[in-house]
């Protein structure tokens, strides 16, 4: 397992998918269709595969800082079905990124799955930047699926935030998130989603503010183009003095169709809790205002599309 | 530099712009006013190309440009500063120099752009175009993204509208260094009086016709009558 010789896909993906020209420095976990292939550790972050199942626990000792943990995932063999179950635990006062996401590359006529199963764990004080992108792409008419599911249980005054990213070549995924969130927690989401074809994308957000003080701040930022579809769900429960914030923004083009579904529950009356959703198509004055400083039309719904999802 | 000749605009089976001629000379500066639903915003839209004339002609530096697009106006050296500053989520205040410049502007560059209209870059360059700027923040922003261009000819519509806490001293300043460093032609929609002061010339827009065009220093009470608005009640 030491020894990886990434070929032209794998290298590919990871650049999609981590932004990484070569196997990263620090901890990590590349896994490649299916299986883990490497594994790194340093003195504060360990690594450990799962004994019952695949996937890995990753430990962060209390009071580290500034370290990256990247585990990405490529998967380049059409047919491939991978649920992997990983479970991070973020000691007390530590504060590190981890680097996640998933890239397939599919050329045959079967479809191939990847269902990430994480769980989140954050000690007291701890501080997580969590960033995943998702990104398909092959010439095959096997369709490239992934569902991820994420639990994330956050410990007093602990913060995370977790910015997720889909922008090509996903036809399918299903996305659930559920958070707990303990006294003076924050936690933060931004998913970004751009589908096209015949594509499907679902968020499923289910978060519980349980502590005093606890707050969420949701932001989902989605274009449906073509015959795509939409769907965002949000579930935000205020069970204490809280603040919640869900947001979501959709544009539409072509044929594309978007859901927002809120649901926001007070079941305290010290619960502060908003849901803001628009949908429709780019603003003709926004195109109007880039055509006046020069921008062709398709340009400027390109820069409009582009810092969108920024 | 700009000549219209018989222009007329018409939306919603009323006529707004009738018979709409003027000629606007290199490095000169007009102010058109009038009351309001003259048409003035109109005109300004017509000339820009957002809004196309039923009849008429537009000439930009001796070209017929009555059928072209926006942009092709725009990179000809048209910029149009609107009344109602759009907004983006998504795109910066520095995103959106650049998208003017066509380059992508240095923090000093845009600083300076910033700075002129009374903005320090640190605290915006990193924000978005969008509804966290306040009306006259996104007022600045919207008169910087359009002096970024420096082109031939600049349209504002209302520029004061909606900059209260920045002096008009400011604004005045901002024409009077284009008209200098460019040799540019200034076109100001505008009510306000040390606008019009400035002017070359004040075009006066009266029911979508040009009722009158008054040189620089003539007494603007000369031309632009007060009405007691309770004669049109007839009470």
């Amino acid at each position: 397992m030491d020894k990886v010789v990434l070929d032209k896909f794998d290298s590919a993906l990871l650049k999609a998918v981590a932004d990484l020209d070569n196997m990263p420095t620090g901890a990590f976990s590349l896994r490649r269709n299916g299986q883990p292939v490497k594994v790194n550790i340093t003195p504060n972050i360990n690594i450990i595969p799962k004994k019952d199942k695949p996937g890995i626990d990753i430990y962060v000792r209390a009071d580290t800082k500034g370290e990256t943990v990247h585990i990405p995932v490529v998967i380049t063999e059409s047919g491939i079905n991978d649920v992997v179950y990983n479970d991070f635990y973020i000691g007390k006062n530590a504060d590190v990124i981890i680097n996640a996401g998933c890239g397939i590359h599919n050329d045959g006529c079967n479809d191939t799955h990847h269902n990430g199963i994480h769980r989140f764990f954050l000690d007291e004080g701890s501080k997580v930047l969590y960033v995943e992108k998702h990104y398909g792409e092959g010439d095959g008419s096997g369709k490239r699926v992934l569902d991820p599911v994420t639990e994330v249980h956050m410990g007093k005054n602990s913060s995370c935030e977790m910015r997720t990213t889909q922008i090509k070549g996903v036809d399918s995924t299903i996305r659930t998130t559920n958070a707990v969130i303990g006294d003076g927690a924050s936690l933060v989401i931004t998913e970004k989603i751009m589908t096209h074809g015949d594509q499907l994308a679902e968020t499923n957000f289910k978060v519980d503010l349980d502590g005093f003080d606890s707050k969420v701040q949701v932001t989902s930022r989605s274009i449906a183009t073509e015959n795509s579809t939409q769907k965002f769900v949000s579930n935000v429960n205020g069970n204490n003095q809280c603040f919640g914030h869900v947001e979501c923004d959709a544009i539409i083009k072509d044929h594309g169709k978007v859901i927002s579904i809120p649901e926001i529950t007070a079941n305290c009356v010290d619960a502060n809790l908003i849901h803001e959703a628009a949908i429709g198509k780019i603003a003709g004055e926004q195109i109007i205002k880039l055509m006046t400083i020069g921008l062709t039309e398709s340009e400027a719904e390109s820069e409009i599309i582009n810092g969108f999802l920024k | 530099m700009l000549e219209l000749k018989n222009v007329n605009f018409s939306a919603d089976g009323k006529h707004i712009l009738k018979d709409i001629s003027f000629k606007l000379g290199a490095g000169k500066f007009i102010a058109i006013t009038g009351p309001n639903g003259s048409g003035k915003s109109t005109l300004a839209k017509v000339i820009m190309g957002i809004e196309k004339p039923e009849s008429g002609q537009i000439f930009f530096n001796g070209e017929d440009v009555t059928n072209y697009t926006i942009d092709q106006r725009a990179r000809m050296g048209i910029s149009f500063g609107f009344q109602q500053p759009v907004r983006f989520k998504g795109i910066t205040v520095h995103d959106l120099l650049n998208l003017s410049a066509k380059e992508k502007l240095s923090s000093k560059d845009a600083c300076n752009i910033l700075a002129t209209v009374g903005l320090c870059a640190n605290s915006y360059l990193d924000r978005e175009v969008n509804a966290s700027l306040s009306g006259g923040e996104l007022k600045r922003i919207e008169i910087a993204s359009v002096i970024t261009r420096g082109t031939a000819l600049t349209i504002f519509d209302e520029p004061e509208a909606g900059i209260d806490l920045w002096s008009f001293n400011n604004l005045i300043r901002v024409f009077n260094e284009m008209r200098e460093k460019l040799a540019g032609s200034i076109i100001v929609i505008s009510h306000q009086e040390r606008i019009l002061n400035i002017a070359d010339e004040i075009v006066l827009l009266s029911e979508g016709r040009i009722a009158k065009i008054v040189p620089h220093g003539e007494p603007l009470e000369s031309f632009i009558p007060v009405q007691d608005v309770r004669t049109c009640c007839k009470l």
